[in-house]
């Protein structure tokens, strides 16, 4: 839903219901833009802001308030992303205890929420009061027993059958773009690619209430993508406001960073691992002045979250981390152990995924999304409602699984045998036995660690909000739990070996289990998007302090290695390829030795190149090209035979300008010379008007001679996000060469089909 | 009817991020503080949880745990055990939003119920047996939105206000109608 007018139009109110017209300088859906043309409008727009400003008063501070208008921006990003998350993770928080029971004081309240003003709570069972009820408390009055497991197992599986079915009936009948997560549709459209309605006010509602719905229904996936999704959507529609930015499409993509590193920021409640993570995942251009925009927008969205306060105590997220026992030297074996889980868990998880998500794509299975969603929600329901660790939220179990067990947990986790005596206090409990709850603990953990792992596959790319995050972390967090209990058993039973002597003695707290499961997670999610700096940097500020930033780092370094080791691409550039999108990645490293001539079109054998020439051809004759061939643009020649380039003219620019010319300019016929000089040619007598089209004509094509190596000429393409360049050999024109073509001859270059690149 | 909703939502949402920001940083309900206070098992005692209003300065065990289940000397013991937390939440913020969300929700469903069920019905009534008529891309296509063709070709005739809301809304449908197609039929966005 981008505009071509401004909204701040001095037309007729109602003029927002007309259809926009389209004019020159605007793109087509599914093309990618033009970065020079884009850079040099705004150079324009501004030298000539500078130059009015110098005149009156009045325009000075009309200057003034159009360098202003991006701090403003930001701002109201900011602002609205931070509202938008904390009314997600609110509504997530409520609708997620729906599944199981009411508040019958104020139906508002989650479980937590409603408890916690009751003075009936027990250390034993601190979650229980009599305001908040199961559904088999309300529907037989009956709280244990067999007939009260099976209805509330029942009553489970209904509540997240119907979010579920609303969640996809509302995204296929509202906004069909709201589905899947979301980063790698807006990596490309960062990259310059256009896809209209992607970032609009429908996809921004839709998926905002659809996200609630399923992350409540209790599927293995995440909020966080969506999140990013969410924000850049909030970033259109501000940008749309401006004329700065709602007529320039590289100017708003430069919003769209920022407003992803919002997204990030809100998610958790980490604002410069949301910076970091727009400058290394998302973003494609990422000039310095948008770094500092970015951090803005991402610590008022962080400070708005903090405001509304979803979770209590003021803490963003709901699995912050507060304890800060020191880790040893001897533990970065198994902290290394994990990276290489990890790294192995992302490799499998890619491939299988993408394999999934292919045969979704071209089988029957595709033909049948909201039965395919019902039928996933349904599985996982039933499979996980008896294991109390999948039972609930994936962030309540992350949560419990990062914590440090002092003396006052309850759960089975911390069931540790107590020694009656110990005097000491709450967060220097030493090492301790495990009692029997935590052998039970660990082959839940076992189970739901299967379950997870073989569930995410199949639920990230359906036909609903999908974020990734926390599932992964959810994954590496119970391996690293397992793993930490293991090595703290290991160290109390055995404190004799030589691996532990020296460092840990009988009676002092050597191991945390929770740091484990932190690097767990930071491994596994590393592992799926080889994510680097940004990832330290989120999880350090998780946890509020930089103790722990050597281990996770040895994970992350770990797992980043051990996954590239089998495949270069991360989640996101797997499901870039796999739509085909026209994303030339900037990790990517093109070392082949051919040359220009090689990837240009036309090759040997094929037609001759269509071009226009500069005053030969006829109204006709140009309609009757761009009618017969489709290309987006055409080279402009002297003439046919000395080939000679004066420039470059777009085909939806040549459309709209005849058209034009043959609406509203007299004498404009089919026979009229098309010309594109600065003088009209010299005519016989008695000719139809001439038709001059000068001003589509684009003066300096990006040229390269056939020599050029394609080292040279993917680098040309990146970096200053070209569409196309000419080919020439002693200034004459020998071909073109496409974004298509030259992303085509490198997935050639790596055995991939280059049929499957389907975009211009 | 499609624009003059996106600007209802558009109104709510900033009405809500108003009331939102203006809650966040409002008074609390006096039952929206308390000092929470987790005592664990000590010697024959077993553990309690105990909950108080108080502000944060007298958020401890001494002001708290009330009435104290140890005598005298063991009461240090006890309470270097204990953990007490000073928490707050806004009562009201979790009611508005709740309310609000649901009400979101429940408008989406109406309309989509209406779009779905309800209006076909009604254009079927509305225009009779001529409407039979399909052009070739909307043969077998039983989604919604399915005669926004016919209805966009009518009303390009007249322009006043009602007729361009419902051209808005025609053009909305067929947006929304191409994007389903991609992503859902044609594979080609969002595999």
């Amino acid at each position: 839903m981008v505009n071509a007018g401004d909204m701040n139009g001095s037309g007729n109110l109602m003029d927002f219901l007309d259809e926009p017209f389209p004019d020159v300088g605007t793109y087509e859906d599914f093309h990618t833009i033009d970065w020079l043309r884009e850079k040099s409008r705004d150079t324009d727009r501004h030298r000539k802001i500078t130059s009015k400003s110098k005149e009156s008063i009045w325009e000075f501070i009309k200057s003034l308030l159009d360098a202003w208008s991006g701090w403003v921006v930001m701002l109201l990003i900011g602002l609205l992303a931070g509202t938008l998350a904390g009314v997600i993770d609110l509504a997530v928080d409520w609708m997620t205890d729906l599944k199981e029971g009411v508040c019958l004081s104020a139906f508002w309240y989650s479980h937590e929420q409603c408890c916690w003003t009751s003075n009936e709570t027990t250390f034993d069972d601190r979650d229980k009061c009599p305001q908040w009820q199961k559904w088999s408390e309300l529907l037989v009055s009956q709280s244990e027993g067999a007939s009260a497991y099976i209805l509330n197992y029942f009553l489970y599986i209904i509540w997240a059958l119907c979010f579920a079915f609303l969640a996809v009936s509302l995204v296929r009948v509202f906004a069909p773009y709201a589905c899947g997560s979301g980063i790698p549709e807006i990596k490309t459209i960062l990259s310059g690619f256009i896809i209209r309605g992607y970032l609009g006010k429908w996809t921004l509602l839709i998926k905002t209430v659809t996200l609630v719905l399923v992350v409540s229904s209790g599927l293995s996936l995440g909020k966080e993508g969506p999140l990013v999704h969410v924000a850049c959507c909030c970033g259109n529609f501000f940008s749309s406001l401006f004329s700065k930015y709602s007529k320039n499409e590289g100017k708003r993509r430069e919003v769209l960073s920022a407003a992803a590193a919002a997204g990030v920021s809100v998610a958790f409640g980490a604002p410069i691992g949301g910076v970091l993570f727009s400058l290394e995942e998302v973003s494609y251009y990422f000039p310095l002045k948008t770094l500092w925009r970015s951090f803005f927008a991402a610590l008022v969205a962080a400070f708005t979250l903090r405001s509304i306060n979803p979770f209590g105590n003021s803490r963003l997220v709901l699995f912050y981390v507060e304890y800060h026992t020191p880790w040893y030297m001897a533990e970065l074996f198994p902290f290394i152990l994990l990276g290489v889980f990890g790294g192995l868990w992302g490799t499998l998880f890619i491939r299988c995924n993408i394999a999934w998500c292919r045969r979704r794509k071209t089988t029957r299975l595709g033909k049948y999304p909201v039965l395919e969603v019902i039928v996933i929600t349904a599985i996982t329901a039933i499979i996980a409602y008896p294991n109390p660790y999948t039972r609930r939220s994936t962030s309540e179990l992350i949560s419990e699984l990062f914590n440090d067990c002092g003396a006052l947990e309850s759960s089975q986790l911390c069931d540790y045998i107590n020694d009656p005596n110990m005097t000491r206090p709450v967060d220097d409990i030493p090492d301790r036995p495990a009692g029997p709850g935590v052998y039970t603990a660990m082959w839940q953990l076992a189970l739901a660690l299967v379950f997870k792992i073989v569930i995410t596959i199949f639920t990230f790319g359906m036909k609903i909000p999908s974020g990734l995050f926390i599932p992964s972390m959810a994954v590496g967090a119970m391996a690293g739990r397992m793993v930490g209990i293991g090595v703290e058993q290991l160290a109390y039973h055995h404190h004799d070996w030589i691996i532990f002597r020296n460092w840990c003695r009988p009676g002092a707290d050597c191991v945390t289990p929770g740091l484990y499961a932190m690097v767990g997670a930071a491994a596994c999610l590393g592992g799926v998007t080889r994510m680097t700096v940004s990832l330290v940097v989120i999880m350090f500020e998780l946890t509020g302090g930089l103790e722990y930033i050597v281990p996770l780092m040895a994970a992350a370094v770990t797992s980043k290695w051990v996954a590239d080791a089998f495949g270069k691409e991360g989640i996101y550039e797997a499901h870039i390829h796999l739509n085909g999108y026209p994303f030339l990645d900037v990790k990517d490293e093109f070392t082949h030795r051919t040359l220009a001539t090689d990837v240009m079109r036309p090759r040997r054998g094929e037609a001759p190149l269509s071009v226009l020439t500069q005053d030969s051809m006829t109204v006709e004759d140009v309609e009757t090209l761009i009618k017969e061939t489709d290309y987006n643009g055409f080279p402009v020649v002297v003439s046919k035979d000395s080939e000679r380039l004066i420039g470059f003219a777009q085909r939806r620019e040549l459309i709209l300008a005849i058209k034009n010319a043959r609406q509203r300019q007299d004498g404009v016929v089919s026979n009229s010379i098309v010309y594109f000089t600065e003088d009209p040619p010299e005519l016989p007598p008695n000719s139809p008007h001439p038709l001059k089209l000068r001003r589509i004509l684009n003066l300096s094509p990006f040229t390269v001679t056939d020599h050029t190596p394609m080292e040279t000429v993917v680098d040309i393409f990146r970096k200053l996000g070209l569409r196309q360049c000419l080919v020439t050999r002693s200034g004459r024109l020998l071909g073109i060469i496409t974004k298509k073509d030259v992303l085509r001859h490198m997935a050639q270059m790596a055995n991939q089909d280059p049929e499957s690149i389907m975009f211009n | 009817m499609a624009a003059r909703r996106g600007g209802w939502v558009r109104i709510c949402s900033l009405l809500a991020v108003a009331v939102l920001a203006g809650l966040g940083a409002e008074a609390k309900n006096s039952e929206d503080v308390r000092c929470k206070c987790i005592c664990p098992p000590y010697k024959d005692h077993s553990g309690h949880i105990y909950n108080k209003n108080v502000s944060q300065k007298d958020c401890d065990c001494l002001h708290v745990v009330e009435p104290m289940p140890v005598p005298g000397p063991d009461v240090e013991a006890y309470c270097l055990r204990c953990e007490c937390k000073y928490e707050e939440r806004s009562s009201v913020t979790i009611k508005v939003t709740i309310i609000i969300y649901l009400s979101i929700l429940g408008l989406l469903l109406l309309y989509m119920v209406y779009l779905t069920l309800v209006e076909p019905i009604l254009k079927r009534r509305l225009f009779g047996h001529s409407q039979l008529i399909q052009s070739d891309e909307d043969i077998g296509d039983h989604q919604p939105f399915a005669n926004a063709h016919d209805v966009l070709a009518r009303s390009r005739s007249r322009a006043n206000v009602l007729n361009k809301v419902e051209y808005a809304q025609q053009r909305w449908k067929l947006q929304v109608q191409e994007q389903r197609k991609s992503v859902f039929d044609r594979h080609v966005v969002l595999s």
